[in-house]
């Protein structure tokens, strides 16, 4: 009896398995038809846009997105695994990195860090800093706010005689490689540190993620952290001024991302290859940077590569305005029209281009 | 031999087993060794797949792993120490803190506490149990650090005289999140399951022994010290050893408010790292082999850890049960 029970469970479970594996052949073959799915996977920055756009879609066309928000590492790990449709990176892979794997990578929406700080006695944005002294900072160098180097940017501005306590992301993120790539480029005593998701802080506390930063930043009067746009602006902590490649003052603002992002000089990137920091432009924050999506040139199955593409093509078209809502900035119209350009290189088995934008 | 004697006696009065019968034990006999060996095989598996996984670092730091705290993900060098004390000290203190207050509830619990509040303490210690470890860490973060730092940290840092070594081991932010307020929190976190434990323990002490002294005259606390505590000395030793491996493991509770920073832990309230915590925090966003290896190394060192101080408890346990 026992026997047959058993046999009957495993018979029950190779069906149900069968089953799945059948449900899943079909969903594909029948994309971008309703009721389509594709998967993508990574970066946790962009994750409640793209939760947004896939829900406006979902109304739309019937396109459902199940976007696993794991971190940009795992979103590359899962795309060069082939696991996932797309991966999603807040940093982007180099060009020969791209090659090697045969990916193509495009950007979505664009963001930025901004530092926070925890003066009480100032208004947000009143405090300046140029690069190199926010480097000095996060080197420790600079131990009191006080200090010369911040007091001379500062004229007419009473700094307290507190010592500065630096607050960084402890988990590995695209905010701390913006972050840090942006200190390598402007100062270059931070080369002993170096850019990356994840470094060796030489000074400093970790929280862990942006609000463990906010909530280190907000406990501890001196403090100075750093956290992604969107979630600064949400929550309305009090920020820094940067002096950007300009020699100008400026605030983050949806503005002065859009002039970083207008700024730049795509055409010249391969890959799409570009971190927007210290950006020309009078009105450019300097710590930019995009948010991009990795896919496979060559696609084994056409159909969901078109799914994809034409989820982000809508995305462009129609998504600006749930972007903005949610502090995200889309990017200028002329970098739209060269990653649609782009996507002719993403091709089915047939060697065909598995999507052609509608002439804009 | 006079239990084989029983034994052979009652198999001559019992009724001869159904053929049924006897394929049913077989198949009960079957079903319990592979539900032991499984888990046997699952174990193994994973020290295996750790292994394998930490390879690469191994092979590229050496014994340098265990012995460095240097962790740099730019350079591509790791070092498991800083993790290791972090891990050590963090779950050493919260059982410095856990034991005696545990102790003491227990204690209350089964020898003085009225019968009507037997029950609201008793509840209240099992539902300390059943929050969810990202909810101290957000209480920790939010809550517990601001006060921890406004009346305990920052009194005894100002207090410290200049340039003594006072000054030097009170260092630290000002902001009350570091390695002591991650043991705090650890330790309430352990509590219960202590406390629970213990007031189980001293449940199971006959009540004739206890009686029998305070019949002599014993006071409470000389019951509790010459009778109670003796009596239930192993299963104690098992209680602190459950406790202090779920302190070793905590994850998310321990990243929130132990300050994140790799290396060893300079004054008492300084930032540290746990293997646990770096894990938590970095492998999500680790590309590099030798990261994802490394991260996957400190994996196996916790392993290796957690055993070892189970091995002890049972070598404790087996020494006592001997005594």
């Amino acid at each position: 009896m026992i026997r047959k029970l058993v046999v009957g469970l495993a018979a029950c479970l190779a069906l149900s398995a069968c089953g799945q594996n059948n449900a899943k052949k079909a969903g594909e073959a029948a994309a971008p038809a309703a009721g389509a799915q594709i998967s993508g996977a990574g970066a946790t920055f962009p994750a409640p846009l793209y939760a947004k756009w896939a829900e406006l879609q979902k109304a739309e066309t019937g396109l459902a997105l199940n976007y696993q928000a794991i971190g940009s590492g795992g979103g590359i790990k899962q795309i060069k695994a082939k696991t996932v449709a797309f991966g999603a990176s807040d940093k982007p892979l180099k060009p020969e990195e791209l090659e090697a794997d045969g990916l193509t990578q495009f950007p979505t929406v664009v963001g930025g860090v901004v530092p926070i700080v925890n003066l009480p006695d100032l208004q947000p944005g009143q405090l300046k800093l140029t690069g190199p002294v926010l480097a000095d900072i996060f080197l420790g160098a600079i131990k009191k706010w006080n200090d010369p180097a911040i007091a001379a940017l500062n004229p007419g501005v009473t700094l307290p005689n507190l010592p500065i306590t630096v607050v960084h992301r402890s988990d590995g993120s695209g905010t701390t490689f913006l972050f840090t790539s942006y200190l390598t480029a402007v100062a270059p005593r931070w080369a002993s540190v170096g850019a990356s998701d994840a470094v060796k802080w030489p000074a400093g506390q970790g929280g862990k993620g942006n609000d463990g930063v906010s909530g280190y930043v907000k406990q501890t009067p001196g403090a100075i952290g750093y956290v992604e746009y969107a979630f600064a602006k949400q929550n309305g902590l009090p920020h820094a001024s940067l002096q950007n490649a300009a020699g100008q003052f400026v605030a983050p603002t949806a503005e002065s991302f859009a002039a970083a992002a207008a700024g730049a000089d795509w055409t010249k990137a391969p890959g799409f290859y570009l971190l927007l920091i210290n950006q020309p432009g009078a009105a450019a924050w300097p710590i930019t940077g995009a948010t991009f999506i990795l896919m496979h040139k060559q696609q084994a199955d056409a159909a969901t590569g078109k799914s994809v593409l034409s989820f982000f093509d809508r995305a462009y078209s129609t998504g600006d305005a749930a972007a903005s809502e949610l502090a995200y900035v889309p990017l200028p119209a002329a970098l739209k029209a060269q990653v649609r350009a782009s996507w002719s290189t993403v091709v089915g088995p047939d060697g065909k281009p598995v999507f052609v934008p509608a002439a804009q | 031999m006079t239990a084989a004697a029983d034994v052979s006696r009652a198999a001559a009065v019992a009724p001869p087993r159904s053929a049924f019968g006897a394929a049913f034990d077989k198949a009960f006999e079957i079903l319990c060794f592979s539900a032991a060996t499984f888990l046997l095989t699952a174990l193994g598996g994973i020290v295996v797949s750790l292994a394998i996984g930490g390879w690469p670092a191994f092979q590229a730091f050496g014994f340098g792993f265990f012995t460095s705290a240097e962790w740099d993900p730019v350079q591509e060098v790791y070092g498991s120490a800083g993790a290791v004390a972090g891990t050590l000290i963090s779950a050493a203190l919260a059982l410095l803190f856990a034991l005696p207050l545990s102790f003491g509830i227990a204690i209350f619990l089964v020898e003085l506490c009225p019968p009507m509040l037997r029950r609201p303490i008793g509840t209240a210690v099992e539902l300390l149990a059943g929050i969810p470890s990202i909810v101290y860490g957000m209480w920790g973060l939010f809550v517990f650090a601001p006060w921890f730092a406004k009346h305990i940290q920052m009194p005894i840092m100002m207090s410290a005289e200049p340039g003594t070594l006072w000054e030097k081991i009170t260092t630290g932010v000002p902001n009350g999140a570091g390695v002591l307020s991650a043991s705090i929190i650890l330790a309430i976190m352990i509590l219960p399951f202590i406390a629970a434990t213990m007031r189980e323990l001293l449940l199971t002490i006959p009540a004739q022994v206890r009686e029998s002294a305070y019949g002599l005259g014993s006071t409470t606390f000389e019951v509790v010290r010459k009778v109670s505590i003796p009596y239930i000395r192993t299963g104690a030793i098992g209680a602190v050893m459950l406790g202090l491996g779920r302190a070793l493991g905590e994850t998310m509770a321990v990243t929130f408010i132990i300050g994140n920073a790799h290396g060893f832990p300079t004054s008492i309230f300084a930032s540290g790292s746990t293997i646990a915590s770096t894990i938590a925090n970095e492998f999500a966003e680790a590309t590099g082999v030798l990261h994802t290896s490394s991260l996957i190394a400190l994996g196996l060192v916790l392993f290796i850890i957690t055993f070892v101080v189970l091995a002890l408890a049972r070598l404790l346990i087996g020494r006592q049960a001997n005594l």
